[in-house]
């Protein structure tokens, strides 16, 4: 497909993420301390970590929802600490969400080309959406890439679990998104749809840099080129699969909280 | 413009007054909504069927007394009836539903009304004749004897939920009515008792309001507006917050009155209303939420 | 005392629980591992009828309660304590434990008697009765949360990690009420992240992965070969 190809470099940064010392108090509780990392352009990274490590944490972050009490964020060298999650979003930074964000009342092509719209500018209110073709011709070309083009006209309230997980993850695509925020993509699917999540992620990775949070070890294992471990809101080790579950003070995280 | 001593004093002495009545009704509803999140359109109308019933008892029996406690009981227990068969089906559907099922359910107790009672006013003998002097001035015996009235039955609301095992389980279901349930507490016998001691507590308002301003069908809703609009500045579920606002709400409807017309003077009402949603939408009178 | 049988739940439509079939023997303590988001505290919410599962059968004390109201299992004698503790903020330390010991079951002697016993094991409870519940610590909310269930008198607890932000002192305490309950003969479906405080203190355990129960062994055996607990635990 003709998504927008992992892209040269802007400004000189190879990391389309960057986190300077991130972190976020809540009263006495620290959620997220000092968490510096870097994301590369086409990566795949998988943040892993017990409860309470601060994963949610760190996407809201990211993504706008969360304003840090210290530190930066930064997509391809643009600072983006504290902006609103609009504006987050038109930096290219896009996010599934763990409850489905899906419009059940219309259909999958209508929220796919609703998610494309908004990057449009300009306030043509009396233009029917017709009359931008290649909006249309982007969104097909989504459906296509995340395998719900059978499903375009079908309405997305009539879609199965897995089916609506996967528009979540073809909502965001449509946003000519940078960076690809997945949260926990395969929570309540079964076996066959995690595998099918799976294969879709890998798919995609090719065109696009992904950030993934995920309690599913063998997801993570299987896609995560790099996997960063937090724990009580601070890096406890990041390296490549093998490594980290080589660590032994990441099974005793794990293990004994 | 000078405005006598006098006439701010007995604005200020039927400002409690009707406050205290007001806080009768409001404290129902607020108990109402607190517990089981219900926005109860029927609560004036409940006051309007008290009223009712307390000058049917009275006509025919004579006793103020007598007229409180059937009319208590009878709306309580009507007001049980209505919960169970209206609303309990409709819990954990869209908010939206009760709103419409309590509206729907208060045009029908209007029309029941008219159909059975007539279309004119009844009017409630005032069970205490006579005047005292306050001041400079005659003021009625029976305003204070409803608003000493209606203190004891807060007062008796307050003491019962403060003590004993019913008074701990409406508190705990109030709170987190899942936990409650998961403790062995029958959630949906609790909702039903509280909306049947809402709606006692309205139609004793009925009683106590009528020898002030007579019955009639329509009655309600001027109940129903100023028991939401208290609700909302007392701080929604907020029991001392609900009288204090109500008592707040009258005394500034009574100052109003001295300018301009009563029917005109609710209009202080809403505007306090709209003032506390901008600016403080937990409620006046409930400490700033951390 | 309790027995799951397939038990499938949906959260809309997710599907969270896949089958989940497990026993509990009477008195006995039953551990239920697995990492976040497996379905754990799901489990316990289904069978306690806070959740109503889509498919499978709850069976406790010899009848069939699947999707049983929570008020009447609690009467029945399941008690729950949630992980997130719920205490009634509100009420006063004593008051939340009345939640569970006014029953009209029980004489005003037994209540007397079941008030002082509780107060004997966590005397920081009896310092705290008339402070509102939401004063106390993490910790002392814990215990509150497990008095509170042992007002029932329950012939089974559902405990979903008792341990979670606790000091490893408390934990230490964690692990000595388990222990007391047991010796009382009360049955526990203990749910945990803390491996080794599970092993110490269950008779059996059955561990979770996405909505399943994977593995099941006693727990002597996983304390002698811990490895197979990385597999589905660890990383």
């Amino acid at each position: 497909m003709t998504g927008p190809r992992v892209v040269g470099v802007e400004g000189g940064d190879p990391a389309i993420l960057r986190t300077e010392d991130l972190t976020v108090r809540f009263g006495g509780l620290t959620a997220l301390d000092r968490v510096s990392l870097s994301v590369r352009r086409g990566e795949i990274r998988a943040v892993i970590g017990p409860n309470g490590a601060g994963k949610s944490t760190l996407f809201n972050c990211i993504t706008g929802v969360l304003r840090p009490t210290a530190g930066r964020i930064l997509i391809d060298g643009q600072d983006i600490t504290g902006l609103p999650p609009h504006a987050v979003s038109h930096k290219g930074v896009a996010r599934s969400y763990q409850i489905t964000n899906i419009l059940p009342g219309a259909t999958v092509l209508e929220n796919v080309r609703i998610a494309a719209q908004s990057r449009r500018h300009g306030w043509c209110v009396w233009r029917h959406h017709r009359a931008f073709p290649d909006l249309v011709e982007r969104s097909r070309a989504v459906l296509a890439a995340v395998g719900l083009a059978a499903k375009a006209e079908e309405l997305a309230a009539n879609l199965s679990h897995g089916e609506q997980r996967t528009l979540e993850i073809g909502i965001a695509l449509a946003t000519e998104p940078r960076l690809l925020c997945l949260d926990e993509p395969t929570a309540g699917m079964s076996a066959a749809e995690t595998r099918a999540t799976v294969e879709l992620i890998r798919r995609i990775a090719a065109d696009y840099t992904i950030l993934i949070v995920e309690h599913d070890m063998e997801v993570v294992m299987g896609l995560a080129r790099t996997i960063t471990v937090l724990h009580y809101g601070a890096v406890l080790a990041e390296g490549a699969p093998a490594a980290i579950q080589a660590n032994p003070r990441v099974q005793e995280a794990y293990l004994k909280t | 413009m000078v405005i006598p001593a006098e006439q701010i004093l007995i604005q200020t002495v039927n400002g409690l007054v009707n406050g205290m009545i007001l806080a009768l009704v409001a404290s129902g509803l607020t108990l109402i909504f607190g517990i089981m999140d219900v926005v109860n359109f029927t609560h004036g109308d409940l006051v309007m069927l008290g009223g009712f019933v307390g000058a049917v008892t009275v006509a025919a029996t004579g006793s103020f007394w007598l007229a409180l406690g059937s009319a208590a009981v009878t709306v309580g227990l009507f007001g049980a009836v209505l919960q169970v068969t209206t609303l309990r089906p409709l819990v954990g559907r869209d908010p939206l539903t009760t709103i419409l099922a309590t509206f729907g359910m208060s045009l029908v107790l209007q029309k029941y009304a008219l159909w059975q009672w007539g279309p004119s006013a009844r009017q409630i003998q005032e069970p205490l004749a006579g005047r005292f002097a306050l001041f400079y001035l005659e003021y009625p015996w029976y305003r204070v004897f409803t608003a000493a009235l209606s203190g004891a039955i807060i007062l008796a609301l307050w003491l019962f939920l403060k003590h004993g095992t019913y008074g701990i389980w409406i508190r705990a279901a109030t709170q987190d009515r899942i936990m409650a349930a998961a403790m062995g507490i029958p959630v949906p016998a609790v909702h039903t008792a509280v909306f049947a001691i809402g709606a006692a507590m309205a139609a004793a308002s009925g009683v106590l309001f009528g020898p002030l301003g007579g019955v009639t069908q329509t009655m309600g809703l001027d109940f129903t507006l100023r028991a939401f609009i208290v609700v909302v500045v007392g701080g929604m579920g907020n029991l001392a917050g609900s009288i204090l606002a109500s008592i707040f709400i009258s005394l500034l409807e009574a100052y109003a009155a001295i300018f301009v017309s009563p029917a005109q003077a609710v209009i202080v009402s809403f505007v306090a209303l709209i003032l506390t949603l901008l600016f403080r939408p937990t409620g006046l009178f409930v400490p700033t939420p951390k | 005392m309790l027995a799951l049988e397939e038990l499938h739940a949906h959260y809309g439509k997710s599907h969270v629980l896949h089958g989940v079939s497990l026993r509990v023997g009477r008195g006995e303590v039953v551990g239920l591992l697995g990492r976040n988001g497996v379905g754990k505290s799901t489990t316990l919410k289904a069978v306690m009828g806070l959740v109503r599962p889509s498919a499978g059968r709850v069976v406790f004390d010899g009848r069939d309660v699947t999707g049983a109201s929570p008020h009447h299992l609690a009467r029945l004698g399941l008690a729950w304590v949630p992980e997130d503790r719920r205490i009634f903020r509100v009420l006063s330390v004593l008051e939340n434990l009345r939640t569970g010991l006014d029953r009209p079951a029980v004489s005003p002697a037994r209540r007397a008697e079941l008030l002082e016993k509780v107060y004997a094991c966590f005397p920081v409870l009896a310092e705290r009765r008339r402070q509102p519940g939401g004063t106390l610590s993490g910790g002392e909310q814990q215990m509150l949360a497990i008095a509170r269930a042992m007002m029932l008198e329950p012939k089974l607890i559902l405990l979903d990690e008792p341990t979670e932000g606790l000091m490893p002192r408390m934990v230490a305490q964690i692990r000595e009420i388990v222990r007391l309950l047991h010796r009382d003969g009360v049955a526990i479906l203990l749910v945990e992240q803390n491996v080794p405080l599970t092993l110490e203190v269950a008779d059996r355990v059955y561990v979770m992965e996405k909505g399943v129960v994977r593995h099941h062994a006693p727990a002597a055996e996983l304390r002698q070969a811990p490895a197979v607990l990385r597999q589905y635990l660890g990383v």
